[in-house]
C-alpha cells in the first residue's frame, strides 16, 4: 500500500519481465531434440516435444525459482535476519527426513500424501529452529545462520544415516540434487501449488512487511502477529516440500535473490515481491540452461550449477556485509 | 483515561513491577521518569499489550484492555518502543505510511496520503522520505518511528525514550509538537524521559517509578521539587530559577 504515489518500481518490473521472456525462450528452444520456431506449425513432433517436455520443464523451473525466492524473503522478514532460507535452517533436511519416513513406512501412498508428510516434518523443523534461535542475541546477525547451518547439518546427517541403513541413499540423492531433466507433462504439476502459495504471499505482502518491523511494531499497528507468523511458516514449509518432492532441493536461491532485490528496492514486499519471484525464476533458468549446455548432450543439475555460484555469493555476502546486515 | 489497578509483573521469578495503582487522565503530556531499570518500559509494554498481563488490571476508558481486539486497540493507542529495529529496509515514507495501516488495512485513499505527507513535513522528514531506514542516522530513524505512530492518529500515544538519539533541536521540536498535539488535538501522551529538564519544562504531569514501585505521581507544579526528585533518583538534584523565569535542574 504505501508509496503507491511514486512509480519507482516500474523500471524493475520491466527488466524482470524482459529477462524472464528471453530466458524462457532460450530454455524452450535449447535441448537435445532440435526445436525451431517455424517447425512448430508444420511438424507435429516438434509441437508434442514442446508440449510434453520443453514447456513443462520451463514452467517447472519458473515455478520453482519464484516460489523458493518468495519463501526465502518471507523467512528473512519473519526471522529478521538476512541469512536464513529453508536450506540454512534445517527446513529442507526435516522435509527429507519426513519423506524418508513415509517412503519406509507407507511406500504405497500417493505423491501428494508424501508431500504432506514432508511438509509436516519441515514445519516441525522450522519450529525447532525458531525455538533454538529464540535466546540468541539479535545484535549478532551471523550467529543465527551459523546455528541454522549446524542444525541443518545434524538433521541432514540423521537423514543420511537412516537412508544408508535402509538402502535409500539413492532416493536421498535425488531429493538433494535439484534438477529438471526428468520433468515431463504430468510429473511436475504439484509445483503449481507452490506457485499458488507465492501468489498468496503476494496477497499478504503488507502483513509480511509489517511483521518484518518486529513483533512490537506489528502489535502496535494491530497486526495479528501470530497469524502472520503461522501463515509465513506454513508457506515456507509447503514450498520447500513441494519443490523437494518434484524436482529436489535447490539451495541458496531463497538467500541470494532476496538479498539482491533488497539492496535494489528495499523490503516493501508489495513492491519487491514480483521482482523477487521473477529474479528467482531467472536465476534457476540460467542455471538450468548452463547445465544443459556445458557438457552437451549430457546435463549437469541446475542445483549444482547454482550451488557453485550461490555459495560464492553467500560467502561474499557474509564477509562483505555492512553494519545493517 | 487509563486506569491501572494493583499491577504486578515478574520476569523469571524476579519482581519487575509491584502493586502499581495509577490513573492517567485523558489529555495532556505525562512524563514517566525514574532511574534505569525502574520498570518504565515494562509498564509501557503492559499498557500497550506487548507483554501480557500477569496480575492486576488495566482499563482504557472503563473497558478492560485485555478485552479489546488488537485491530481496535491500534485505532486508540500507538506505541513507539525504546529499541526500534533496523532489520528491514523500508523507505521512510513507506514506514510512515504504515502508520495508516490500522485505518486502511492496505487500501489508502487520498486522505491517508495527505496525512502521510503532512506527517513527513511535521517531523522534518521530507528530504529523507525516499531513504531506507538502514541508511539514516539513529536519531532520524527514531523520528521516523515516532512519525509513524503520529500518522496512526490515535487518542493515546505512548513513547519510550523517544529523545534518546535526538539532538537538542529535534528533541525540543518533538516535545513542542507533542505539547501542541495535547492542547490542540486533545491527544493523551505518555512519554518516558530521562532528562528531567525536558520533563519539567514540557509535561503536565509526572509519574516517577523506582525499583518497580510507584514513587510519585501528580501535576508538575506539585511534584517537581528538589526533595521529591532527589529521593526518586537517590541523587542530589538542585533547582534554580533563572533571570528569565525558567527553572533549571542540576544533577551533574
Ligand atoms: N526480558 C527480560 N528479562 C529479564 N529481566 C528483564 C527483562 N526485561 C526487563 N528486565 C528487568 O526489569 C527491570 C525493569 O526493566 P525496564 O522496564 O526496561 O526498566 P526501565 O525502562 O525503567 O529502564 C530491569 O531490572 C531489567 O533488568
Ligand atoms: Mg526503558
Amino acid at each position: 500500500m504505501p508509496g503507491s504515489l511514486v512509480a519507482r518500481p516500474k523500471r524493475f518490473y520491466l527488466w524482470t519481465v524482459l529477462l524472464l521472456l528471453t530466458l524462457s525462450g532460450v530454455s524452450i528452444f535449447v535441448g537435445v531434440g532440435t526445436l525451431v520456431f517455424s517447425g512448430l506449425f508444420t511438424n507435429p513432433e516438434a509441437l508434442s516435444l514442446l508440449l510434453i517436455s520443453r514447456l513443462p520443464r520451463t514452467l517447472a523451473i519458473i515455478l520453482t525459482g519464484a516460489s523458493l525466492a518468495v519463501s526465502g524473503v518471507i523467512m528473512q522478514l519473519l526471522v529478521r535476519n538476512r541469512f536464513v532460507e529453508p536450506s540454512t535452517t534445517g527446513t529442507s533436511e526435516a522435509a527429507m527426513l519426513g519423506l524418508l519416513a513415509v517412503t519406509l513406512l507407507a511406500p504405497q501412498w500417493s505423491i501428494f500424501s508424501k508431500m504432506l508428510v514432508a511438509s509436516g516434518a519441515s514445519l516441525l523443523g522450522i519450529f525447532g529452529f525458531l525455538m533454538l534461535i529464540r535466546r540468541l542475541p539479535p545484535e549478532q546477525p551471523l550467529i543465527i545462520p551459523l546455528v541454522g547451518l549446524i542444525y541443518a547439518g545434524i538433521l541432514g546427517a540423521a537423514a543420511t544415516f537412516v537412508a544408508y541403513q535402509t538402502d535409500l541413499i539413492q532416493y536421498l540423492w535425488i531429493w538433494i540434487t535439484g534438477e529438471f531433466s526428468g520433468v515431463l507433462a504430468g510429473r511436475y504439476e504439484l509445483l503449481w501449488l507452490a506457485g499458488a502459495l507465492a501468489l498468496l504471499a503476494y496477497v499478504a505482502a503488507d502483513q509480511f512487511t509489517v511483521a518484518g518491523l518486529g513483533r512490537e511494531a506489528s502489535l502496535s499497528l494491530g497486526l495479528n502477529y501470530t497469524q502472520v507468523l503461522t501463515l509465513g511458516v506454513v508457506t515456507v514449509a509447503l514450498v520447500a516440500s513441494l519443490v523437494i518432492v518434484t524436482v529436489g532441493m535447490l539451495p541458496f536461491i531463497g538467500l541470494v535473490v532476496p538479498n539482491i532485490v533488497s539492496r535494489l528496492m528495499g523490503d516493501n514486499l508489495r513492491e519487491s515481491l514480483p521482482v523477487v519471484a521473477g529474479l528467482g525464476a531467472g536465476f534457476v533458468l540460467v542455471s538450468d540452461i548452463i547445465g544443459r549446455l556445458v557438457r552437451y548432450p549430457y546435463e549437469i543439475p541446475a542445483s549444482t550449477v547454482f550451488g557453485i555460484v550461490g555459495a560464492a555469493i553467500f560467502l561474499w555476502m557474509l564477509l562483505g556485509r555492512r553494519s545493517h546486515a | 483515561m487509563i486506569e491501572i489497578e494493583n499491577l504486578s509483573h515478574q520476569i523469571g521469578g524476579k519482581p519487575i513491577l509491584s502493586g502499581i495503582d495509577l490513573t492517567l487522565p485523558t489529555g495532556g503530556v505525562t512524563a514517566l521518569i525514574g532511574p534505569n531499570g525502574a520498570g518504565k518500559s515494562t509498564l509501557l509494554k503492559l499498557i500497550s499489550r506487548h507483554l501480557s498481563l500477569q496480575s492486576g488490571a488495566v482499563a482504557l476508558d472503563g473497558v478492560s484492555l485485555a478485552s479489546i481486539p488488537a485491530d481496535q486497540l491500534a485505532l486508540k493507542l500507538a506505541t513507539v518502543s525504546q529499541e526500534v529495529g533496523v532489520a528491514s529496509r523500508l523507505r521512510i515514507k513507506d514506514l510512515v505510511a504504515f502508520g495508516r495501516w490500522p485505518h486502511t488495512k492496505g487500501r489508502p485513499d487520498k486522505a491517508d496520503h495527505y496525512v502521510v505527507d503532512r506527517t513527513l513535513q511535521k517531523f522534518g522528514l521530507v528530504d529523507l522520505q525516499n531513504r531506507f531506514l538502514d541508511e539514516v542516522s539513529g536519531g532520524q530513524r527514531q523520528r521516523a518511528f515516532v512519525a509513524m505512530a503520529y500518522a496512526q492518529d490515535t487518542d493515546w500515544l505512548l513513547l519510550d525514550e523517544p529523545l534518546n538519539n535526538l539532538d537538542l533541536v529535534h528533541a525540543r521540536a518533538l516535545m513542542a509538537e507533542l505539547k501542541r498535539m495535547a492542547l490542540e488535538d486533545e491527544k493523551s501522551i505518555v512519554i518516558v524521559l530521562h532528562d528531567l529538564n525536558y520533563a519539567v519544562a514540557w509535561a503536565d504531569r509526572i509519574v516517577g517509578l523506582r525499583g518497580g514501585q510507584l514513587e510519585m505521581s501528580g501535576k508538575v507544579k506539585t511534584v517537581a521539587t528538589s526533595e521529591i526528585l532527589s529521593a526518586l533518583y537517590e541523587t542530589k538534584i538542585e533547582v534554580e530559577d533563572t533571570a528569565s523565569g525558567r527553572r533549571v535542574w542540576y544533577y551533574s
